[in-house]
């Protein structure tokens, strides 16, 4: 399985995933890119959402079967909304510490992710940073010889720690963007769980290298100060409740083009994520940086390494 | 058309919102063909003068003129004279329902003085919206931490109460698995659609829970209205399903519909 996904490699998906957009405008009013589902008969049609939307954070979650059927099943809900690319990253199971074996598990789903719907789907390289070496190893498989194009970073461990420091460089080699998981609890962190303070701390080691702060600690009003002093730390606003004024703070604050969208689905719907930038109170050139340009222009990097 | 069965007027003390001051809040009803919203007033969880809350409340939605909006007053079962707000609500404000915050009244579901209020109330035929949670309990404001209420007693105090009509709100996460269905087999319960989450999530709901009650709720203004309006694009339900949740349920509680 692993010499056939790897035949599509990542310079040469995202040669072809990107050639055919440029920029920002590539996102359009619907009716103007595809169907719109359902449209006809509904009395707010009127309200149309975007076409061309990415999503910055997609799981094989919340939906039965193998994972081509999940994969099938989370692009319809996708597209009835206008989203037109997803990110996946992680398997079709959570486990908080993996070991080596179970990362590389759950890189080889999203790898068949990949493989099913290359036209659609991107996929983040999963690692665990307590084992430095297989990371780096899962890295080059997936990233630099596979067509996966970031890295994910979920709750192993907290990322201001110094472990994390080869992934990130070799990261930055590729030029592929980190995208790392990131709560601001009320009480406490579960352990090996970032806050967006982590973020910022391993970002600024790291000025060569480009971050997603997913979920903006959930607690944005918190954590989009805590990133602010980073510049490249971008704010993923995926996976927490559609708290109106997020997006429009995250933008006075950190500027639009260091905000981007994401949903965290399954789990979450696309629609209540959705929901917090279309509601937003902002330019629509804003909206366009959000909903696809921003991370357009992250993975175009990696596109000319 | 929409009907909004969960939209609140005033402002959360914690934040300000686009939609917190009243003509913002009917434009976005307005945008997203919502012609009535059941309103209750954020004042409502805080203030102990909840006579002067409701009196507000029933004067803000009496002088709306571009979308009719419902009032729904607030009452705290735990303040002395409770009974005369709740008959002020119904008789002086004729409001058609009362919202109850359990949570930030603090009393639990199993307190008697719960029990009392919700007799009273199916008495006079009012409607009883009972609001699950205000926001997620993750990353709530250190000096106001409210869990989210514990509907376990629920089935129990709905069932020996035939004239009681009992709609939650923002019952999503904290109602679930075997709850969730065990509050499904119980007539005269409603549910909407504002803290659902998951893809598809309004489908599987109604998988679970008889379509006819399910309602349009948005959460408005904590939570933008259009999270709610795409949840039903999302589901891509049938029209005969979409139009039961985005109004006609709602209608036929009031008792506005002929259906």
């Amino acid at each position: 399985m692993e010499t056939c996904l790897n035949r599509l490699t990542r310079r040469a998906m995202l040669a072809q995933t990107l050639r055919a957009t440029t920029g920002t405008a590539a996102v359009v009013a619907a009716g103007a890119g595809g169907p719109s589902p359902g449209a006809a008969a509904d009395a707010e049609a009127a309200w149309a959402t975007p076409r061309g939307i990415w999503d910055a954070h997609v799981h094989l979650s919340g939906v039965p079967g193998t994972v081509e059927q999940r994969v099938d099943r989370l692009l319809d809900f996708a597209g009835r909304l206008g989203i037109e690319r997803i990110v996946m990253h992680m398997g079709t199971s959570f486990v908080e510490d993996p070991s080596p074996e179970e990362v590389r598990r759950q890189n080889d789903e999203v790898l068949r992710a990949v493989a099913h719907a290359p036209q659609r789907v991107f996929g983040f390289v999963y690692v665990n940073p307590k084992h430095g070496q297989e990371s780096l190893r899962e890295l080059d498989r997936c990233v630099r010889d596979g067509p996966m194009v970031g890295v994910k970073l979920w709750i192993a461990i907290r990322c201001s720690r110094p472990e994390l420091d080869p992934i990130v460089r070799r990261a930055a080699e590729l030029k592929v963007p980190l995208l790392q998981h990131a709560y601001d609890r009320v009480g406490s962190n579960m352990p090996g769980e970032s806050s967006c303070a982590d973020v910022a701390a391993l970002a600024l080691r790291h000025p060569d290298a480009s971050f997603l702060c997913a979920h903006t600690g959930n607690d944005w009003e918190r954590g989009l100060r805590a990133i602010r002093a980073a510049g490249n730390v971008l704010a993923e606003v995926s996976g927490s409740d559609p708290t109106a004024g997020f997006v429009e703070m995250a933008v006075r604050e950190l500027g639009a083009e260091r905000v981007v969208f994401g949903s965290d689905a399954g789990g979450r719907s696309f629609a209540s994520q959705l929901a917090k930038v279309l509601s937003a109170d902002l330019p629509e050139p804003a909206k366009r940086l959000i909903l696809r340009g921003n991370l357009q222009r992250l993975l175009r990097k990696g596109a000319h390494p | 058309m929409i009907v909004d069965v969960n939209a609140n007027l005033s402002r959360w003390p914690l934040r300000r919102t686009p939609c917190d001051e009243l003509p913002r809040l009917v434009d976005s009803l307005l945008r997203h063909g919502v012609k009535q919203a059941w309103v209750g007033s954020l004042d409502g969880l805080f203030h102990r003068d909840l006579g002067g809350v409701n009196l507000r409340l029933a004067g803000d939605c009496r002088r709306e003129r571009r979308v009719e909006l419902v009032p729904f007053g607030s009452v705290n079962p735990l303040l002395p004279d409770w009974q005369e707000e709740l008959r002020r609500c119904h008789q002086q404000h004729r409001m058609p329902g009362i919202r109850l915050h359990p949570g930030y009244h603090g009393y639990g579901l199993a307190d008697p003085a719960l029990a009392q209020l919700l007799d009273l109330a199916a008495q006079r035929g009012l409607i009883v919206q009972l609001v699950v949670r205000m926001d997620d309990v993750r990353v709530q404001h250190p000096l106001m931490r409210i869990p989210d209420v514990d509907t376990k007693p629920l089935a129990e105090l709905v069932r020996p109460r035939p004239g009681l009509r009992l709609v939650l709100l923002n019952a999503f996460p904290t109602l679930a698995g075997q709850e969730l269905k065990r509050l499904a087999a119980v007539d005269r319960v409603w549910l909407d659609i504002a803290t659902k989450e998951g893809v598809g999530g309004v489908a599987d709901l109604l998988k679970i829970v008889p379509p006819a009650r399910v309602l349009f709720g948005s959460h408005l203004p904590l939570f933008p209205l259009e999270s709610a309006v795409l949840k039903i694009r999302e589901a891509a339900l049938d029209d005969r399903l979409r139009m039961a949740v985005e109004h006609q349920n709602a209608q036929r509680l009031l008792g506005t519909s002929d259906g």
